[in-house]
């Protein structure tokens, strides 16, 4: 199983189109469907911050759900069983690095699936596919 | 399908908004600038002030917008303070993708705030927040790094706020977004200014539907291809704007020192080449641009009093800054160019303005036109940057009426203190760094923004430097279809970088998808259609063009192609007008 990596965010130039790739996966624009964040480590001055789905072995997002919406993925992190989540948001709350992000029309998380389909559109070598290791 | 069609209408006076449906204006003229124009119109009544609260501020974004990349732009319209007609200023950075998501395609403000306040516009709600406590803050970075603290939406909002020469009115403020982006030209600034508005911050969630998913991301990989893999795109990327500034120094265009001449042997010294060597700190994109042509030298200086006591400072630099701060004033000591810069974008001002009315000034100077009684003791010198930066604070906070005028803009100080002749204002507006021959001036009088960017005149000087130049009536024709599609392109709120990649054919390949279908004859109509209102726009308020006046320096200094003809360009602004205004 693979897992998304973030090789080196000192090349992100803040482009987002990482962003809009995760998003362009429903087979829409925007960024409402995101799994994936850039922004600015404190003003565009200081660079940027990846915030991605560290792929968790034993996923603190998953231990708060209420209904047993999140599942472990095998490689690390989670799924989402959407039907059965009711979005209360427990999941966001308790992700360290907060990398659970809202669809707000929705209601419910935006969770990375580890596709890799964001890292085909950086162009600027910040992020890689990896293999997950095994525990 | 859902294209971005409503519009905020924010009044500044009552603390009230409201949003409307205006799917008429979007669906004929498509976005940005062409939904602007009209907003405008319908907007601000004939004859207002500018500083006054009659004079609306129009924000406009175009259907690609989160959509595809490279059209990241926003356009603002209004009335300008520095020409007294037309506004319009275009900025990245996060604004137009933050605009869409919060729901809107556009936003137009009114009224004069009370006391000094910011905006914060969701997708959920307006809210008018007081800046009473930030009034007065002198530099926009700190403005920046308060608001960013008090408000959500880190990673998708965009904000924009002005400095302290907003505040005072200087007439060519500009609105700096994203810490280096700028609603630069023309005084969007000053208008801010003069509503007691010191920032606004836009953020929401919307999504965007598209009309075929399968199309949508086959037409999104053909244009991401061609994007990451056009030379421009690299030159933008590798050195920036700044690459062009050796290549202008060899021409002969690169005007320097107040235009008095046009190369200088030290121009390597502030090449894009030079900066990157020595200070590229960092690269910046706007959102969905994978170009990141924005280039930031990251400046490590000792204090003075303290040993091994160090800032490091990061500051942007772009061909028209380098330009402007740089060879204009003489300026070619890099350090002391990027300190200029630095100071610029503290106060947050027009760099070309602000350049070629230091430049006028110096040149006053020497010729004594004005003496120290006027600059308060200072004596400008070509190259002498400390004594700019003291200048620079004169400008903002305006101690005496010498100053007073120069915040007015190069036209104004000229007419109050003589030197009409080497004032390198056109329309009001002072010039951008291209002295390339006739037709770069042409572009600069007949531009409806008096702008390089209007119809790149320069770019047909440049093809002439190995081909023969058009003579003035077919220079006019080109101007005037380059400059109709560019409304296109900025209604789309495409970067013109990418002029390139959105051909006909694509624009009407990506607008299908957007959920806006149209043809590309009808892109041609439209495109001089939003030219024309323009136009009519600045004519109404008072714009002659038959009253253009050229700067004599313009004609004593030889450009790449000789020396620039009159005849040549009063045969082709008539030429222009003439097409412009035929049926």
């Amino acid at each position: 199983m693979t897992r998304l990596n973030v090789v080196d965010s000192d090349r992100c130039v803040g482009c987002q189109l990482c962003m809009f790739a995760c998003n362009r996966r429903f087979g829409e624009g925007g960024l409402a469907k995101s799994a994936i964040r850039v922004k600015s480590a404190g003003g565009f001055e200081r660079g940027f911050v990846v915030v991605a789905c560290r792929a968790c072995p034993d996923p603190p997002c998953m231990k708060v759900c209420p209904v047993d919406a999140l599942k472990p993925r095998k490689g690390g992190g989670v799924v989402l069983k959407s039907s059965k989540c009711i979005g209360c948001g427990h999941c966001a709350d308790a992700c360290p690095v907060k990398a659970v992000f809202w669809d707000e029309e929705a209601n419910k998380p935006n969770i990375c699936v580890h596709c890799g389909y964001c890292v085909s559109y950086c162009p600027h070598e910040v992020l890689t596919l990896k293999e997950a290791e095994t525990i | 399908m859902k294209l971005p069609t409503r519009v905020l209408y924010v009044d500044l006076k009552r603390h009230s908004f409201s949003v409307e449906d205006r799917s008429d204006l979007f669906q004929y003229y498509i976005g940005g600038a062409g939904v602007g124009i009209n907003l405008l119109r319908e907007n601000c009544p004939e004859g207002v002030n500018p500083l006054g609260p009659d004079n609306p501020i129009v924000f406009a974004v175009g259907p690609l917008v989160g959509l595809y990349p490279l059209a990241s732009k926003t356009v603002a319209m209004f009335k300008s303070p520095l020409t007294g007609n037309l506004g319009e200023s275009h900025a990245g950075g996060r604004s137009a993708v933050a605009i869409r998501s919060a729901g809107y395609g556009a936003i137009v403000i009114k009224g004069t705030s009370e006391t000094p306040i910011y905006l914060a516009i969701s997708d959920k709600d307006v809210k008018f927040r007081d800046a009473s406590g930030i009034w007065g803050i002198a530099s926009s970075i700190t403005v920046g790094r308060i608001i960013r603290e008090l408000e959500t939406g880190a990673g998708t909002r965009t904000i924009m706020r002005i400095g302290l020469a907003g505040e005072r009115l200087v007439r060519y403020a500009s609105v700096i977004t994203e810490t280096y982006r700028h609603f630069g030209r023309l005084g969007l600034g000053t208008v801010f200014g003069s509503k007691r508005l010191k920032a606004i911050t836009v953020s929401g969630n919307h999504g965007f539907e598209v009309s075929s998913r399968k199309q949508y991301r086959e037409t999104y990989d053909d244009i991401y291809k061609r994007a990451v893999e056009s030379p421009v795109m690299k030159k933008y990327h590798d050195i920036g704007t700044s690459s062009n500034i050796m290549p202008l120094n060899l021409q002969r265009g690169l005007p320097t020192m107040n235009l008095k001449v046009t190369t200088s042997p030290e121009a390597e010294h502030i090449s894009g080449e030079n900066l990157a060597e020595k200070y590229l700190g960092r690269r910046v994109a706007c959102a969905h641009c994978p170009v990141a042509c924005i280039h930031i030298a990251a400046l490590r200086e000792p204090y003075e009093n303290e040993p091994y006591f160090y800032k490091t400072t990061m500051i942007p630099y772009d061909y028209e800054l380098i330009y402007g701060l740089g060879s204009m004033l003489g300026v070619f000591d890099e350090k002391a160019m990027l300190h200029l810069i630095d100071h610029v974008e503290i106060w947050g001002l027009d760099a070309m303005s602000t350049g070629v009315v230091l430049a006028w000034a110096t040149e006053a100077q020497e010729k004594g036109l004005i003496t120290e009684v006027e600059t308060l003791g200072l004596a400008l010198k070509w190259g002498d940057a400390d004594t700019y930066v003291k200048a620079l604070e004169h400008i903002v906070k305006q101690p005496n009426d010498f100053y007073a005028a120069l915040s007015f803009g190069v036209e104004y100080a000229s007419e109050r203190y003589g030197g009409a002749d080497f004032a390198l204002a056109f329309g009001g507006n002072e010039m951008p760094g291209y002295h390339t021959g006739p037709v770069g001036y042409i572009g600069y009088l007949t531009g409806a923004r008096h702008s390089h960017l209007d119809g790149a005149g320069y770019s047909i000087d440049q093809a002439a430097f190995k081909d023969k130049l058009p003579d003035a009536k077919t220079s006019a024709a080109k101007l005037l279809k380059e400059e109709a599609w560019r409304q296109i392109l900025s209604s789309l709120v495409v970067c013109f970088f990418a002029r390139g990649i959105y051909d006909k054919d694509t624009v009407v390949k990506t607008l299908e998808t957007a959920g806006h279908r149209i043809t590309s004859e009808e892109l041609d109509r439209i495109g001089l259609e939003i030219l024309r209102e323009k136009n009519q726009f600045k004519v109404r308020e008072g714009f002659k063009p038959g009253k253009l006046r050229i700067p004599g320096r313009v004609f004593e200094t030889a450009s790449p192609l000789g020396k620039v003809d009159e005849r040549y360009i009063r045969e082709s602004m008539a030429e222009f007008y003439k097409l412009l205004n035929a049926n």
